[in-house]
């Protein structure tokens, strides 16, 4: 439902009336096809929003063309029709009368058990920054701006140009923290998570864009590279040529009227500097929405005093109200990856509600029977579509039709001037059947929208969906050459050429479909690992939750208090009660998995527990082999008893009971040559572990040694909290590490101090050491399950930002440190995410898979593995035959269909589905 | 004697490439209509013998995107 806001939610969790206002969209969605001749039409132009006001859009229009649904709409308050009472030309040229004028608002009432909120955020505004002149110069932009401006789809088609006169900017200097870690000239002192990483990789990709002369400077206060490979990144923009200097710009002004700017700053070492830029852009932070009060009380959640919902760490997508449940930045700052894994969380929560009512609701579909295809010879039916006049109008579709009616095997050819509306559809159905057509070409747009719409058609005909091809004579022909007419008519003719050669080889393709074995498999009894099987265990599935050594609680016994300061030892002793009370879960402690195999649905593994082996079946596995602090021989650790870690200090605070003096140094075997990553929590943890100090006794003096504080988020708070209480904060860099030596029971350590340009000697009783975090050793299990690690160790998801929990196998799902390091928050939230991840695989009896899939012929097959080795998937195995020594085995349920083994083999004795050597060859020599 | 006008076959990446392909179309960006398509699921599908093949019938060119 777009176009859409809540009004009211009555009733409680498991039960709510949720009332939505649909405002008037003008267009008819079922008939809208996005061919854009409206806007084309439409005379009345209005600032287009997505691009930032940096272009214009007409008042019929689709937000971006990836937009979905990609269905036009009409922006009432600029549309002529609307504010003058005539006009009515997008009326008059819509192709499919999709203009609905006297469309009104409606008024939907849904009854729901659960909610999500994933309503967003804005991003600050810069034109109330007096010193930064955003509202005035015209150089002056937002990071969003630049986007824009660098984006292929943007007004200026990515090509980087100065608003003051369009000339290439040869300087560009980023500015951080606007609208973040500020309270004097705005009220957010939280850090907003995401803007380093983005000035970067804007800098990077203007790099790219303007060449090799091209000089970027990123102006920050610490850069927060905190995500996982973002340290890699950042090290790489630094060896690309990208200027970091560490100061906040005091002042922007013009020097010509060019628009040429200076920017004046000072430098650490204290000296005032006047640089010229071409432009600067304003690295804006997040904040919440200012509709954020509003829909806070619609819903009847509580906000916490920055206006972000108010949420639990150790429940940290759920809402004050029962029921309720929230993702993303509306939550608090956070980038992609985390809003994404939240959204899994939250859909996980309301699904667990919801599971007694899993299904009720699903209405299956049915299709005649298949009539089988024997031996007939080939009978290709093609149907060619106008698109209203997105392809007629360019290419001569009749000249199509006549040029089809020519080529070899076709029977039958039609002219449809829309091939996807329903009357169309029905008439499709009576014509295959009419003229016993067993191979269907459509040339018309794209398969990616519409080819299952197609095989369905096809279906209804009685026929196999795979015996059908698509001819892509709109978005790859007439709208890419719409000023040529005769050689987009020519080109739609050598496609469709195409197509009917590679579909009168196409076959039948049977459905497919494994069984599920409706069980769980989770590894690892850490915080992830039981949160994960709890969250499976409450949706009604039996789970197995394996945990290598003799206890549950994993790292997080190391930890006494979560960011926000809730103790984490009630926390963890509730979640073992309940593991161990709870009927669908089976913990087994001093587990080692010795083997494993399978697929999606069906998987096997064998475990030794207390030297006894038993084998476990499966549907899903959920990875959270967590990690640990390492361990350092630096700064007289192990050698000296007053030289701690973070986590020792967890477990024995009373060590510095006594103390007058506290030294922290951050980064120990972080962010260096062996582990160039960023640990993530560590300058959190020592953060709050000095405001614990002075809170316990506030003579004491501490020092916190760092490299870029990266107190994330609201995290920021403490940071600052910490600063007030009187912490020290001393910056030391990776040449000039701080050095501690013994004297007498205690330490002195001695560090450069950047502002004051010497080095300091510090007395210290005690030496508290935030080293890093390391993964387990997760090598065996990769290999089992074949999942890729990266090159910390961690395990390697399927996509960074759109996949954070799955891998690229199916029906194995990742969470917690195994995945990268991060907080208790973070991690209840990543196994939630991977909980919901497998019950998508466990709430089916069986699973559908695409049918596309390799194919071995085990005559050619001369067991070489090549094809096993190239597998991402895991998807093709060798295995012994009798007699023959090895030969490959397809695992169809696992495979994707891409096709590297068929490509790879020698032997070619692999052949592709619906794709074969023979359909594709035959697409090629139609070519020419 | 017009002038030579090469024809280019692209294999293009059903998930990438392909799909770059039509939004270039959605966008109405314009370029040379002496190039033809075929749909693979990955780039990794295109055997080295696709692109022999294919000059051997008269293209100039060959395109894999993925």
């Amino acid at each position: 439902m777009t176009l859409s806001t809540v009004e009211s939610i009555e009733g409680e969790e498991g039960d709510f009336t949720v009332t939505v206002k649909e405002a008037p969209r003008y267009v008819d969605m079922d008939k809208c096809i996005a061919c854009g001749t409206c806007a084309e039409k439409c005379p009345a132009k209005t600032v287009d929003d997505f691009n930032e006001g940096l272009a214009k859009r007409k008042a019929i229009y689709v937000p971006y063309a990836q937009a979905v649904p990609l269905k036009y709409a009409i922006d009432a308050d600029r549309c002529i029709y609307f504010k003058k009472g005539k006009c009515k030309a997008c009326e008059k040229f819509c192709p499919t009368d999709a203009i609905k004028f006297d469309d009104t608002e409606k008024t939907h009432t849904l009854n729901v058990g659960s909610v999500i909120v994933t309503a967003g955020f804005q991003t600050f505004d810069p034109a109330r920054l007096d010193n930064y002149q955003y509202a005035k110069l015209k150089n002056v932009i937002t990071s969003m701006e630049l986007e824009r401006l660098l984006s292929a789809g943007g007004p200026t088609g990515g090509h980087v140009t100065r608003p003051s006169d369009g000339a290439e900017p040869k300087k560009i200097a980023w500015l951080q923290c606007v609208g973040s870690r500020d309270l004097n000239r705005c009220d957010n002192e939280y850090c907003s998570s995401v803007c380093c990483m983005y000035a970067i990789k804007e800098s990077v990709i203007a790099k790219e864009h303007l060449g090799a002369d091209f000089e970027p400077t990123i102006f920050f206060m610490d850069m927060r590279t905190h995500g996982k490979d973002f340290e890699r990144y950042y090290n790489r923009a630094k060896a690309q040529g990208v200027r970091f200097i560490r100061s906040r710009v005091h002042t922007i002004y013009e020097i010509d009227e060019s628009g040429t700017l200076t920017l004046s700053y000072v430098t650490e070492e204290g000296e005032r500097i006047e640089e010229t830029f071409d432009m600067a852009v304003l690295s804006v932070g997040m904040e919440a929405s200012g509709s954020a009060v509003e829909l806070a009380q619609t819903l009847g959640i509580e906000l916490n005093s920055h206006k972000f919902v108010k949420t639990d760490d150790f429940t940290p997508v759920a809402a004050s109200r029962p029921g309720i449940y929230v993702a993303g930045v509306l939550q608090g700052t956070k980038d992609i990856p985390q809003s994404v894994m939240e959204a899994s969380a939250a859909a996980c929560s309301a699904g667990s509600l919801l599971s007694a009512a899993r299904g009720s609701k699903v209405q299956e579909k049915s299709f005649p029977a298949e009539k089988p295809l024997a031996d007939q010879e080939p009978r290709v039916g093609v149907f060619v579509c106008n698109c209203g006049i997105n392809i007629g109008g360019i290419a001569d579709v009749p000249a199509v039709v006549e040029y089809a009616k020519g080529l070899p095997n076709v029977t039958h050819v039609e002219e449809n001037l829309f091939s996807c509306s329903q009357d169309t559809q029905d008439n499709m159905v009576e014509v295959i059947k009419e003229h016993g057509l067993n191979r269907i070409v459509v040339a018309a747009c794209t398969p990616r929208t519409h080819e299952p719409l197609f095989q369905e058609t096809i279906r209804n005909a009685g026929l196999n969906p795979y015996l059908f091809d698509m001819a892509n004579i709109r978005n790859q022909c007439t709208w890419v050459h719409s000023n040529d007419k005769e050689r987009a008519t020519e080109k739609a003719k050598g496609l469709v050429r195409m197509s009917v050669a590679k579909a009168s080889l196409l076959e039948p393709i049977p459905d497919m479909s494994v069984d599920v074995d409706k069980s769980a498999l989770v590894i690892g009894g850490g915080v992830a690992g039981m949160t994960a099987a709890l969250n499976l265990a409450d949706q009604g599935f039996p789970v197995t939750l394996l945990e290598r050594s003799d206890k549950l609680g994993g790292a997080a016994r190391d930890v006494r208090k979560s960011v926000h300061g809730q103790d984490v030892a009630t926390f963890l002793d509730a979640a073992v009660n309940r593991i161990n009370t709870h009927d669908n879960i089976t913990a087994l402690l001093n587990a080692e998995i010795t083997h494993a195999g399978g697929f999606v649905g069906n998987f096997e593994t064998e475990v030794r527990v207390n030297g006894e082996l038993q084998t476990i079946q499966h549907g899903a596995v959920v990875i959270a082999t967590g990690g640990q602090a390492s361990t350092t021989e630096e700064y007289l650790y192990g050698k000296h008893p007053a030289v701690t870690r973070w986590h020792d200090l967890e477990h024995e605070p009373d060590m510095v009971k006594e103390a007058d003096s506290v030294v922290f140094i951050q980064c120990v075997g972080s962010r260096d040559d062996e582990r160039p990553y960023c640990s993530r929590i560590c300058c959190t943890a020592s953060v709050s572990q000095a405001i614990w100090m002075k809170e316990q006794n506030p003579d004491i003096n501490v020092y916190i040694l760092y490299r870029d504080m990266r107190t994330y988020g609201d995290r920021e708070i403490l940071y600052k909290k910490a600063r007030e209480l009187g912490v020290i904060f001393i910056r030391y860099s990776l040449d000039r590490k701080p050095v501690v030596k013994e004297a007498g029971k205690g330490l002195t350590v001695t560090v450069f101090d950047p502002v004051l340009q010497k080095d300091l000697e510090i007395d210290a009783d005690c030496v508290n050491l935030a080293t890093a975090i390391v993964p387990a050793d997760n090598t065996r299990l990769a290999e089992f399950y074949k999942l890729p690690l990266n090159e910390d160790k961690f395990f390697m998801e399927a996509h960074a930002k759109l996949r954070p929990v799955d891998f690229a196998s199916d029906g194995i799902f990742l969470c917690g440190i195994a995945h990268y390091p991060k907080s208790l928050d973070e991690n209840i939230a990543q196994a939630q995410a991977a909980a919901g991840r497998a019950a998508t695989v466990l709430a089916r009896d069986v699973i559908a898979i695409s049918p596309l899939v390799s194919q071995v012929d085990a005559e050619k097959c001369i067991g070489c593995g090549l094809c096993e080795e190239v597998c991402p998937f895991g998807a093709i195995l060798l295995e012994e035959v009798e007699g023959k020594g090895y030969r490959a085995k397809n695992i169809s349920a696992s495979c994707k269909g891409c096709g590297l083994c068929a490509s790879t083999c020698p032997q070619e004795a692999i052949d592709m589905l619906h794709f074969r050597q023979t359909q594709i060859l035959a697409a090629i020599k139609a070519v020419a | 004697m017009s002038e030579f006008e090469p024809k280019i076959l692209a294999f293009l990446c059903n998930w990438c490439a392909y799909a770059g392909a039509d939004l270039a179309g959605v966008s109405r960006l314009q370029y040379p209509s002496n190039l033809r398509t075929v749909r693979v699921m990955c780039s990794g599908r295109v055997d080295p013998a696709f692109i022999i093949d294919a000059f051997q019938e008269g293209c100039d060119g060959v395109l894999v995107a993925g």
